[in-house]
């Protein structure tokens, strides 16, 4: 815990996101491999679900059960346990910012 | 816009000692400050806008926050999907809608589409040649050809020949032609599909083809029949679903023969000839010949696998024979058990853009997550799936299958026949807007 105060520090002044040889931490890339489905941001119109600003904890728990098997579904079971816990709460929280 | 909440500190402690992908999870969709506190990071040129290097332009664009200038070169006026074309064969689906246009990634990426031919490229000046359009100077240069065909591997098969008898497995001119060739078939007339030894682009293609075409006889010319001549002993993909469509759904329609390893036709009397002098006679053949990376990648020297295939590095995508250079797509030499696929090729698209931004911004890129899904639909309504996720392994410096992860559909469904007509959707709609 005290070795994330620098860094949350960082976070509030000059955003991580900063083009420079030493930030923080990297964009997290691989949620991307849910747009091709999802829609470019999780957000779309259609039969696969949108998934872009949903709850946190909803998209979470949805993962977290599509992983552990015990969530109806064609397919999200498979994928799913493709990603780690850590990985699978950085989709929730990534999502869930989108608009 | 980065404020603090007791959400992230949950989720940054969750994070705290993960892997180096992880971490920025709070942050909007490009990896880089507003435009406006950029300095310009390079220029990036891109050729091919197929379902990989169309990918790559537009996410170079977005993670960049619009700081790496993109030029994309391709050949044809029009984005034609393969995936979806099996359908337009069978009269399931219009060709018009797997036709789209590229305005997209000019209008909201601001990307610099130029129709022309690459030809050469000078790789100690970073200068790329074209056929009509002059040369581009560039930072990094992203190739995502496709496939180009071994015609010389079927006796036979030259120009001429290929006017009549199609291969379709690049989409445009020639699935319309063979859909007008299966319209033309009288009701009691015999189709030919053959089918190359793996590695081809996209394993469960044919199989589709096959299944999509059954069900036009079936309901159209019920008196026809398929005759399936496969250079791999068994189907290579979804086997067990397919076979399944084909005994329940298409009974006495298709005729399945492993190991017919085609190598020579005869397009006037329409017989094709197999390695061991077996022979057969179809009304309509269907031809899809072995490949090998797009022709560019041979001409510039990128091909270094069995003389058919392009290796890369798999943090990068870029090439081991030629710096600064990345490829993508089915032209490269494929990862274990990693198809060649549109939805792949997505990813390496992706993939890659991001391991240019991080270059470019001075930063080390780091390996990704690469996921597959195939869908394939059995006949007007219905589909299945494969699919599968790759963690990149640095012992062996290569993505591999996440043990449990992937698999295949249960049966086939009709709620699957709607989840694949969304995936074509959506995965155009990321690719070119
Ligand atoms: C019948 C069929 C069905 C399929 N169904 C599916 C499916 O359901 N799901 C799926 O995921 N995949 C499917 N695929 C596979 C998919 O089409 C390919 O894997 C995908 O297109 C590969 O992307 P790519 O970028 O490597 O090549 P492509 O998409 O072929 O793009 C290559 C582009 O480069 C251009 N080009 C080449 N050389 C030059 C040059 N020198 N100068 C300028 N431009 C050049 C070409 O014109 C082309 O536009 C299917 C394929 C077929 C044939
Ligand atoms: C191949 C297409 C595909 C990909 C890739 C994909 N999904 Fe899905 N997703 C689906 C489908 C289809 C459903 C509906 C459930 C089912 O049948 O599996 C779904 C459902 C979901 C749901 C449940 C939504 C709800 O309304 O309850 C969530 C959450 C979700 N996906 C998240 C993700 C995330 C995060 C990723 C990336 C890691 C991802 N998906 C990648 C196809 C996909």
């Amino acid at each position: 815990m005290k070795k994330l105060i620098p860094l949350i520090g960082l976070l509030a002044s000059t955003g991580v996101l900063a083009a420079g040889p030493a930030p923080a931490t990297p964009f997290p890339y691989f949620v991307a491999n849910c747009f091709n489905c999802h829609g470019t941001e999780g957000r779309v119109n259609s039969a696969i679900p949108s998934i872009a600003g949903r709850d946190r904890e909803y998209l979470e728990a949805a993962l977290t059960a599509f992983k552990a098997g015990t969530k109806q579904a064609t397919i999200m079971h498979q994928l799913a346990k493709g990603y780690t816990d850590e990985e699978i709460a950085v989709l929730a929280d990534y999502f869930s910012r989108q608009k | 816009m980065t404020r603090f909440n007791p959400d992230r500190r949950r989720l940054l402690q969750a994070l705290g000692g993960s892997a180096t992908l992880l971490g920025a999870a709070v942050l909007p969709g490009s990896a880089l400050a507003a435009p406006g506190k950029n300095k310009k990071l390079g220029r990036v040129v891109v050729v091919g806008a197929g379902f990989g290097g169309a990918t790559a332009a537009k996410y170079l664009r977005k993670w960049s926050n619009g700081a790496i200038e993109v030029v994309l070169i391709e050949r044809n006026k029009e984005f034609i999907s393969c995936p979806a074309s099996n359908e337009v064969l069978a009269g399931n689906r219009d060709y018009a809608s797997i036709v789209h246009g590229y305005e997209g990634l000019k209008k909201n990426w601001g990307i610099k589409v130029v129709h022309a031919s690459m030809i050469a490229v000078d790789v100690d000046k970073r200068k790329v040649k074209t056929d009509h359009a002059g040369e581009f100077d560039y930072d990094r240069l992203v190739v995502s050809p496709g496939v180009d065909f071994l015609f010389g591997a079927v006796a036979g098969y030259d120009e001429k020949a290929q006017e009549k008898i199609l291969h379709a497995w690049k989409a445009g001119p020639q699935t319309v032609a063979l859909r007008q060739q299966l319209v033309d078939l009288p009701d009691g007339g015999v189709y030919i599909q053959t089918i190359p030894k793996a590695p081809y682009r996209c394993p469960p293609g044919p199989y589709e083809r096959v299944s999509q075409i059954a069900h036009y006889f079936k309901t159209h010319k019920p008196n026809s029949k398929i005759i399936v001549l496969d250079g791999n002993d068994q189907i290579i993909s979804k086997g067990k679903l397919f076979k399944g469509v084909w005994d329940n759904d298409y009974q006495g329609l298709i005729e399945y023969r492993p190991n017919w390893n085609i190598t020579e036709v005869n397009a006037e009397t329409r017989i094709v000839t197999s390695e061991i002098g077996d022979r057969e006679r179809g009304d309509v053949i269907n031809l899809v010949p072995p490949q090998h990376a797009g022709k560019i990648a041979h001409d510039i020297g990128l091909v270094n696998a069995n003389n058919r295939w392009v290796n890369i590095d798999w943090v990068t995508l870029e090439s081991t024979a030629v710096k600064n250079v990345h490829v993508l797509g089915d032209a490269t030499l494929s990862a274990p058990l990693m198809p060649k696929s549109g939805h792949m090729a997505n990813q390496h698209g992706k993939a890659a853009a991001a391991a240019i931004v991080e270059i470019l911004a001075g930063r080390q890129p780091q390996p990704t997550l690469l996921a597959n899904t195939c869908y394939s639909m059995v006949d007007d309504r219905r589909a299945i799936h494969v699919d599968s996720v790759h963690r990149y392994d640095s012992e062996k410096k290569t993505p591999l299958v996440v043990p449990g992860s992937g698999g295949v559909s249960a049966a086939p469904s009709i709620e699957e026949g709607l989840f694949t007509r969304a995936w074509a959707k959506n995965i155009w709609s990321d690719i070119l807007t």
